[in-house]
């Protein structure tokens, strides 16, 4: 029987991640649309409805695992990392799968080894590669009707999607320096993709999640050796080839998901290392993984590759960085 | 005075030790007043066993009058855990029986029950030493051996057993006040009350074991305690005790813990403090070796902090051993009801009692009634690692809590769960919930009972092979014996045909001894004449249930050759 406890539980990890998450949103809506938000309650609907019959199936009491909110954060984080113009079923397809196979059938919450979230990102993007592919372009004029008209329906009735849509950043760099334009050229001959030190609205988006992260660290909700190796690799990889990909430590620091998943997936404590050491190295893992995948792989991005097979390598990691307890290093 | 006091400076120290917690205190309330001395009871039941190790053995008997600080229970061998027990009043010896008493798994044992009379008349030969540092160290072990105490901090460990240095020569006293549980007030307020004696108390220890080097350590959240040592230093004019004052940190009271937090040492993993030239001890024990050296007084009593939120008049009192709870409970306005705990020790690493209907013993440092706590449901664990961040030991117990959950005990001793001290740090910062602690019990428990075990078959194991080793030996050397015999025969009487005899004479011999065991089993088997059905099918039963039995210790063995 416990006397005294801490007022922490899940519910208050998960929800402090939630608000965490409110900046990057609000300036993803500011630079993209509201497609991003109705990618997020899509997702969410279909997490709880998921989570609950599989709870029922388990037979599981609901309300605590309901309760704990980290069915929500799986699919906040997933709607995050989709297009934003994104049809219902694809969120649909990649949440059950998160939910059902990346987490309930490896026993729940706590027994997944690997990370729910980019185990639907992994499968959508493997088996819909054009869907994933079709990004708003900064700056446009869709509506919040529009955008569920297309979510709902795959139509944007008198607008012409190729209009709308174009390439992300990182995939016109991959795509263009691919057919041996050099980086300087790509910034000239596409500027409506680049900001001011970044991909355009990607790089305020990055800030904004580095805020909220900043926030998470401060609240101690996150310890700082996952943010911090991340980072770090992403640094270091991209300064060391910077020579040769002419890609800029800033280019990749505020560029695609680097700090969403600085702070928040590769964050995930059931799936990561858990021993300090052994969190260090399992997120440089991920950074050198998502950097080599981003630069020289088949996808536009590497985070979600990179976190999976560091969670593979995570017990491995665990087991040889066990600290030193009391008195054994005397 | 305040120059002098000046003179003695509280150091402050720099090391720390990993992890550990800031809790709220709750100290306030049982340090309204002094120590009160609670009433003599009308009965006293007093176990024979307080701590870890062996019961004393009760040198008087059931009818026996007694006086205060007679002994009742002493112990065989001055080297075994065992420590001597006194009659804490006046009265007369009415049982010595088995009762509850206070512990992890509601145990019983062998307790002398006295009837007081009221009168707490001592006994008469008690001597007081007026100084105590005229005498020879071992004359000094002996007084304490004799006065039965104990460490009155926590497990209660024989304080002779810790006087003398085993491996290696003690250079450093070391004496916890740190008091580091929330709610436990009874060493601050001892403190405060009896610095001189605690301070004469540490000179006498010194004198024992030989040393000159102590360093108090205080937790900084009592500052009169502090005052109170540095007045009563002041006073002797000794330079090689310290006070050391260290930040309030749960749990800096633990004896490795504190070593550490004081000097900046770890005992190696699996040794003690003495294996580094350190011995600890606890400040009320301290206090209890002055008052039995200088005033013959033998471990009777000692104090209590008796609080929660649940007592209308918490305080710290001065408690008979023996004591019932419920008659010190009602000194401080308990009253019964389901929705409150009560506990011995602090909210953290004490024992929840069932009732109150338990004697406060030597290690009853607190008495704690709390109203009850919602327990929250248990969720899984998400492996945060806030349990490896807050660990003393630093260790992983997440790792832990899932290898004993996967039962997978080897892993579990790989993770070093014998360094656990079982604080409860991870229990309470856990977002899951889970009562950590809980599964490292039962992890220990169970690592315990298998060696146990394993230890068991491997003597039977060995006592069977001797065994058989000796039948072959006798065996070699009968024959051995015999060729010898028949050798001097055949060289005595020629070669004339000994082997026919001598079979011969085997022959009878062999048909002799089966005609009188026929004889003999002739003479049992009339027992199990004329048994009706019945009784012969419960006979064939229990003959059946005895081969089994045989035949599954073979197996086990051959399982363990294996």
């Amino acid at each position: 029987m416990m006397e005294m406890t801490a007022p922490g539980s899940i519910t208050r990890i998960m929800l402090h991640v939630l608000y965490a998450l409110i900046p990057g949103i609000i300036a993803y809506v500011i630079f993209f649309g509201w497609g991003v938000v109705i990618n997020i309650i899509i997702a969410v609907i279909t997490a709880l409805t998921v989570e609950v019959v599989m709870l029922l199936l388990r037979k599981r009491p609901i309300k605590p695992y309901i309760m704990d909110g980290s069915a929500v954060v799986t699919a906040v984080l997933l709607a995050l990392a989709l297009p934003n113009l994104a049809p219902w079923w694809l969120i649909f397809i990649g949440v059950s799968f998160a939910i059902i196979v990346g987490k309930h059938l490896y026993g729940g919450l706590g027994y997944n080894p690997f990370n729910p979230a980019m185990i639907g990102y992994a499968l959508l993007l493997i088996s819909f590669p054009l869907e994933m592919t079709i990004w708003l372009q900064p700056d446009n004029t869709l509506s919040f009707a529009q955008s569920l008209n297309y979510a709902l329906f795959s139509t944007l009735n008198n607008i012409d999607i190729d209009a709308m849509t174009m390439a992300t950043t990182l995939d016109t760099v991959k795509t263009q320096s691919g057919l041996g334009q050099s980086f300087a050229a790509i910034q000239a001959s596409a500027p409506a993709v680049f900001g001011q030190f970044a991909g355009k609205g990607w790089e305020w988006i990055n800030l904004a999640f580095l805020l909220g992260g900043l926030w998470l660290l401060y609240r101690r909700v996150i310890s700082w050796q996952i943010p911090v190796a991340f980072i770090g690799s992403i640094f270091i990889m991209s300064l060391l080839f910077y020579p040769f990909t002419e890609t800029s430590p800033i280019y990749h620091l505020f560029g695609g998901a680097t700090m969403l998943c600085a702070f928040f997936i590769a964050t995930d404590p059931v799936t990561a290392s858990t021993t300090p050491t052994g969190r260090l190295i399992y997120a440089a893992g991920i950074g050198v993984f998502a950097y080599i995948i981003r630069m020289w792989g088949g996808y536009p991005d590497g985070i979600a590759f990179g976190v999976l097979l560091m969670n593979m390598a995570a017990p491995t990691i665990d087991y040889y960085t066990r600290p030193k307890a009391f008195g054994e290093s005397t | 005075m305040q120059d002098k006091l000046n003179s003695i400076p509280v150091r402050k120290t720099q090391w720390k030790f990993h992890g550990g917690l800031k809790l709220a205190g709750h100290k306030k309330q049982s340090m309204q007043t002094g120590i009160a001395t609670a009433i003599v009871p009308e009965q006293l039941i007093i176990p024979l066993q307080q701590h870890i190790g062996r019961p004393a053995k009760p040198v008087i008997t059931i009818g026996d009058k007694v006086l205060k600080g007679q002994c009742i229970a002493t112990l065989k061998d001055p080297t075994s855990i065992t420590a001597a027990i006194h009659a804490p009043s006046s009265g007369e010896v009415i049982a010595i029986e088995t009762h509850a008493i206070p512990s992890m798994n509601r145990q019983t044992a062998n307790c002398i029950i006295i009837k007081t009379d009221g009168e707490d008349r001592w006994l008469p030969s008690i001597k007081p030493v007026d100084n105590p540092t005229s005498l020879s160290s071992d004359t000094l072990k002996q007084l304490i051996i004799e006065a039965g105490i104990v460490g009155l901090g926590g497990a209660g460990f024989p304080t002779h057993l810790k006087l003398t240095a085993e491996t290696k020569p003690l250079d450093t006293l070391i004496i916890n006040a740190a008091e580091c549980e929330p709610y436990i007030t009874c060493d601050a307020v001892l403190i405060e009350e009896q610095a001189d004696k605690i301070i004469q108390g540490i000179q006498i220890i010194l004198h024992t074991i030989g040393i000159q080097h102590c360093l108090i350590g205080i937790e900084d959240d009592k500052p009169q305690a502090i005052q109170a040592l540095q007045k009563a230093l002041a006073t002797i004019n000794n330079h090689t005790i310290q006070l050391i004052q260290i930040p309030t940190r749960y749990p800096a009271g633990g004896e490795k813990q504190l070593i550490q937090v004081l000097t900046g040492k770890e005992v190696p993993l699996n040794k003690l403090p003495h294996d580094i030239g350190i011995v600890c001890h606890n400040i009320a024990t301290v206090h209890a070796v002055t008052e039995a050296i200088k005033e013959g007084k033998p471990l009777i009593e000692r104090v209590v902090t008796v609080t929660g939120d649940k007592l209308q008049q918490p305080k710290n009192m001065r408690v008979l051993i023996g004591t019932p709870m419920q008659d010190v409970l009602n000194e401080c306005g308990y009253t019964e009801s389901n929705d409150q705990s009560l506990i011995m020790g602090g909210p953290m690493m004490g024992i929840h009692l069932d009732s109150a209907d338990y004697p406060v013993i030597k290690t009853t440092n607190c008495i704690l009634v709390r109203k009850k706590q919602k327990q929250p449901v248990a969720l899984p664990c998400i492996r945060c690692g806030e349990c490896a961040r807050v660990c003393p030991a630093n260790l992983l117990p997440q790792q832990l809590y899932w290898y004993t959950r996967a039962k997978d005990l080897d892993r579990v001793q790989d993770y070093q769960i014998f360094s656990c001290i079982e604080c409860g740090c991870c229990d309470y910062v856990c977002p899951s919930h889970i009562p950590l602690v809980q599964f490292y019990r039962y992890a220990k428990t169970e690592i315990w009972t298998q060696e146990a075990d394993r230890k068991k078959s491997d003597h039977a194991r060995e006592r069977h092979e001797y065994r058989q080793f000796r039948l072959e030996r006798k065996k070699a050397e009968d024959a051995e014996r015999k060729a010898k015999k028949k050798a001097l025969l055949n060289k005595k009487q020629g070669i004339k045909t000994p082997e026919q005899d001598s079979k011969k004479a085997a022959i009878e011999a062999a048909l002799k001894r089966v005609k009188e065991r026929q004889s003999e089993q002739a003479a049992i088997a009339k027992n199990t004449e004329g048994l009706t059905d019945e009784q012969q099918k419960k006979i064939d039963e229990v003959e059946q249930r005895r081969k089994n039995k045989l035949q599954k210790e073979k197996l086990n063995t051959k399982l363990e050759d294996n």
